[in-house]
């Protein structure tokens, strides 16, 4: 949509209320700023649904921004005009006048105009949005405390994706990447699968698509096809508890043939880790260890902390703590089962044997812990 | 407000007591009055703090003052004291004092239970002070939910949610009270002559206020009851695993939360509807309309309350139903701006601190109500939703809204509470310092908003740095005028030019004004005879 020409506008004369200019003046006057970093609008949309929303809002902007203006052009007349301290008298009778007897009427039908003019609108695009269509990609998305699970429900593989840390990601890209991003393939049809594990949360891109809730029980959908390679980055916009803002969204749009190239190699590794995790392999404390640093960093560092110290009192402190130093069992169990009542989550059906063994082990040895414990994939095995 | 006891002249039947029994056993709906308005006050700088603790954090990314369970703790309590603590007791302590003065009754119609209301109200702070403390000693987590309280996140908190819930309980079960008493006052002790269509606007729209209350309150007292079910009693009400529905628990709070919008608004545009026509020195322009308007705007208001929703993945069908619904409120909201608007046309305008207070609402709500429409529209909300667009939208619309409201009814009323008339060169400057401090605050946020940046985070990628480091800025501007208001109350109470029986030239501009015709302050009991309204 064209931006009408702001400048033009007729400005109020200088006795008028000049403070209350500034709001439509800014609304105009800011997006050409342009400073490098500070965005002012909805980022530029990368496929036809989100292009439909963004003209919408962009529309209903600007009629926000005219009836500000007409409206702060009216009382400003009226408050300059209409001054004691220029000798104004009241008009007692004007309330009885024509505009007085039906202005109940002519102001309603005014609005509803307006009013009707943007349902017709939104109407239309919001038959868009729920128009999911057969899409040739599917992806579920799972909100967990506090990091997005992705499944490609056509190649039956899936990843964790988390927060990369200040280290990693450096100052400037802090909260905005992650260590596994979404790819996905460009000038295809894909639909999103929306849930949660734990607690509400909402998966969020604004440039590809327009965001539904994650709920625990529920299945929301939305949908999108990009029209244009390039990294797009959201972040989690239904709080979901301490670490709502630990939670960013990457996704990286690459070319269909890479696509195919990239899940086809993910897919082979998945198979080759769930063939040596079933394959009886006794594993020595030390390869446990090496492989679970790894992991518990990616999994519950965000609560229990990297140095194992936890945030008491809503994350205990592991290290030193009587469960990973005496009770294998209940260890055991509340990382397979988590803990009701509190934010433990049930890591079960989220990791493998192996995985868990790994995490469980070096829970058990690290920062002091020297229990000796190598725990195996078998013994959580038996444990589930 | 010693002033009060002091011109108490001794013609009534009974003394009226002294000391402490005066204020913990009263039935005066002045002194009562008086007590909500000064605990409002006293929840206005607590739930202030909680503001500036917020903005402190957000001033620069990363974490420098506070962990994010306190964080989210303290965007839950600002919310929770500014409506509850803050707002809802200052209308009430309003509708207390002016009211049956308006109406020509001599007091509240039930005084006893007026009491009780008012009583419940430190009892309820004082559970959600302990709420707030509890995880410091061995209460478990805090709430970290938002106002909202959605399940399953509520659920996961310890001891200070249960704490939160007697809160509400108790902050409900007084506002319920309040409610059936003004209402019941309205409908029953209005004197001779004044009709229905007689009354001041700010009673028609407390009228509203209480009905609305008391269809609204029980299902959130209902909701928060099942989470408590949930959370020690085995139910599974928002549980999914349990077949529970987390999104039932969204649809009972809203049925109370938007409503609760208008609950908040309303007694302001009864102020709006008294400052208008007094500074314009001529009647309200259509008086009928504005009242048909709320009444529009209270059913209204009563059935689309799912637009707080749309991401939850209601039917097509039921989605366009509360975006339309939503829409429509535009035309109340519109209603009244014009009215407003042409009460001032040609009338003969002057600018003291009530009436600029009320030109800053019509501009600054206004923009709100734009906002609102474009939030209304389901696939642009799709984008706003749970962004700083909305934190900034319910600021404007809040703040100016009923905030200022209740500023303009404070300036307006407070040489007929106290006597004494405030100071004018103080009051405007407070009008001017919190006007452009809250503007500063929140304008930006609207483009943060649209930048992406989600609501109820404590932290933040440094590409919304700047935008929150101007929003800081104002806050604390914002939060420090609240310290030149308070001066100015204080110095009002102490003294000051006296202020006559009417104080304003307008006042009586379209109404019966007989909150005019006592003395200021008014005396300990008026109207023991009822006045006679033509």
């Amino acid at each position: 949509m064209s931006e009408p020409g702001f400048a033009s506008l007729p400005r109020p004369k200088r006795q008028s209320r000049r403070w209350a200019l500034w709001i439509p003046a800014l609304l105009a006057g800011l997006p050409t700023l342009g400073w490098a970093e500070m965005k002012l609008n909805l980022p530029e949309p990368v496929s036809p649904l989100t292009r439909e929303v963004f003209d919408l809002h962009m529309m209903t902007t600007w009629v926000a921004v005219w009836i500000m203006v007409i409206v702060i052009l009216l009382v400003g007349y009226t408050l300059w005009k209409f001054r004691k301290s220029t000798g104004s008298v009241a008009d007692q009778e004007f309330h009885k006048g024509f505009f007085g007897t039906w202005s109940w009427l002519l102001v309603p039908i005014l609005v509803l105009g307006i009013d009707l003019t943007i349902a017709d609108r939104a109407n239309s695009t919001f038959d868009q949005v729920e128009n999911i269509g057969d899409a040739e990609v599917t992806v579920k998305v799972t909100g967990s405390q506090w990091k997005w699970t992705y499944e490609y429900m056509e190649h039956d593989y899936s990843f964790i994706s988390n927060l990369k840390s200040k280290e990693e990601a450096g100052e400037y890209d802090y909260l905005r990447t992650v260590d596994n991003p979404l790819v996905l393939p460009v000038n295809t049809r894909v639909r999103f699968l929306h849930t949660a594990a734990d607690v509400l949360h909402a998966w969020w891109v604004p440039e590809i698509a327009v965001k539904k809730d994650s709920i625990p029980g529920y299945i929301n959908e939305t949908w999108t096809i990009i029209e244009k390679e390039g990294v797009y980055r959201g972040q989690c916009a239904e709080n979901c508890g301490v670490g709502h803002a630990y939670m960013p969204i990457e996704v990286q749009a690459v070319s269909r043939a890479e696509f195919d190239r990239w899940i086809g190699e993910r897919v082979a590794e998945k198979q080759a880790a769930v063939a040596l995790a079933a394959s009886n392999k006794v594993w020595s404390k030390d390869e446990l260890m090496a492989e679970g640093e790894g992991l518990y960093n990616t999994f519950c560092a965000a609560c229990h902390q990297v140095n194992g110290a936890g945030l008491p009192p809503a994350f205990p402190a592991l290290a030193g703590s009587d469960m990973a130093l005496n009770d294998l069992a209940g260890h055991l169990d509340i990382v397979i089962n988590g803990k009701q009542g509190t934010a433990m989550a049930a890591w079960g059906a989220q990791l493998d044997d192996l995985q868990m063994a790994a995490i469980i082990t070096y829970e058990r040895n690290a920062w002091g812990n020297d229990t000796g414990d190598a725990v195996q994939p078998a013994d959580v095995k038996a444990a589930r | 407000m010693t002033s009060i006891a002091a011109t108490h002249d001794d013609h009534d039947h009974h003394h009226a007591p002294t000391g402490w029994r005066r204020w913990v056993f009263s039935t005066n709906h002045k002194d009562i009055g008086t007590m909500y308005l000064f605990f409002a006050l006293f929840m206005l700088f607590l739930g202030g703090a909680m503001a500036m603790v917020i903005r402190a954090e957000l001033f620069s990314p990363g974490l420098q003052f506070v962990s994010p369970e306190f964080y989210n703790n303290m965007f839950t309590n600002h919310a929770l004291i500014m409506i509850f603590g803050m707002v809802m007791p200052a209308a009430a302590g309003m509708a207390n004092w002016m009211i049956p003065m308006m109406i020509g009754a001599p007091d509240m119609a039930l005084p006893r239970l007026n009491n009780l209301s008012f009583w419940l109200l430190p009892a309820g702070a004082l559970m959600l002070v302990l709420s707030i403390v509890a995880p410091w000693v061995g209460g478990g987590m805090a709430v970290t939910a938002g106002w909202t309280l959605y399940p399953p996140i509520s659920l996961q908190a310890g001891m200070s949610m249960d704490l939160l819930i007697f809160t509400i309980h108790l902050l409900g079960i007084s506002s319920i009270l309040a409610s059936i008493n003004i209402v019941t006052t309205i409908l029953n002790m209005r004197a001779p002559g004044m009709t229905m269509m007689k009354m001041p606007v700010f009673v028609w729209a407390w009228f509203f206020t209480g009905v609305l209350l008391i269809l609204i309150m029980p299902a959130f007292a209902g909701g928060v009851t099942m989470l408590l079910f949930d959370r020690h009693f085995g139910t599974s009400f928002f549980d999914a695993a349990g077949g529970g529905d987390p999104v039932l628990f969204q649809h009972l709070f809203w049925f109370f939360g938007h409503p609760e919008v208008y609950v908040l608004l309303l007694p302001s545009i009864g102020v709006l509807g008294m400052v208008v026509p007094t500074f314009s020195r001529k009647p309200l322009f259509g008086y009928k309309s504005l009242v048909y308007g709320m009444a529009f705007l209270a059913t209204l208001g009563m059935v689309v309350w799912a637009h707080h929703q749309y991401t939850v993945g209601m039917s097509i069908w039921a989605t366009k139903y509360f975006m339309i619904g939503t829409i429509l409120i535009s035309i109340p909201i519109g209603l009244m701006k014009f009215n407003f608007i042409f009460t001032m046309w040609r009338g003969s305008l002057t600018f003291e601190t009530p009436m600029l207070f009320a030109i800053a609402i019509i501009l600054m709500f206004a923009f709100a109500g734009v906002t609102g429409v474009m939030l209304a529209v389901v696939p642009a909300d799709l984008q706003y939703h749970d962004t700083y667009f909305v934190v900034a939208h319910f600021h404007y619309a809040l703040i100016p809204g009923a905030v200022f409201g209740l500023y303009a009814g404070v300036f307006y009323w407070l040489p007929k509470w106290t006597g004494h008339m405030y100071d004018e060169k103080l009051g405007k400057l407070f009008f001017w310092w919190t006007t452009i401090s809250f503007n500063v605050t929140f304008f930006p946020q609207h483009f943060s908003g649209l930048a992406g940046m989600p609501r109820r985070i404590v932290d933040y990628g440094v590409q919304f740095t700047e935008f929150n480091m101007v929003s800081s800025v104002g806050a604390f501007a914002f939060g420090l005028s609240h310290l030149l208001f308070l001066y100015i109350i204080i110095k009002t109470i102490r003294g000051g030019e006296p202020a006559p029986a009417k104080p304003w030239e307008g006042a009586q501009a379209g109404t019966p004004g007989l909150e005019w015709t006592v003395s200021s302050p008014p005396p300990f009991h008026t109207f023991e005879t009822p006045p006679e309204v033509k």
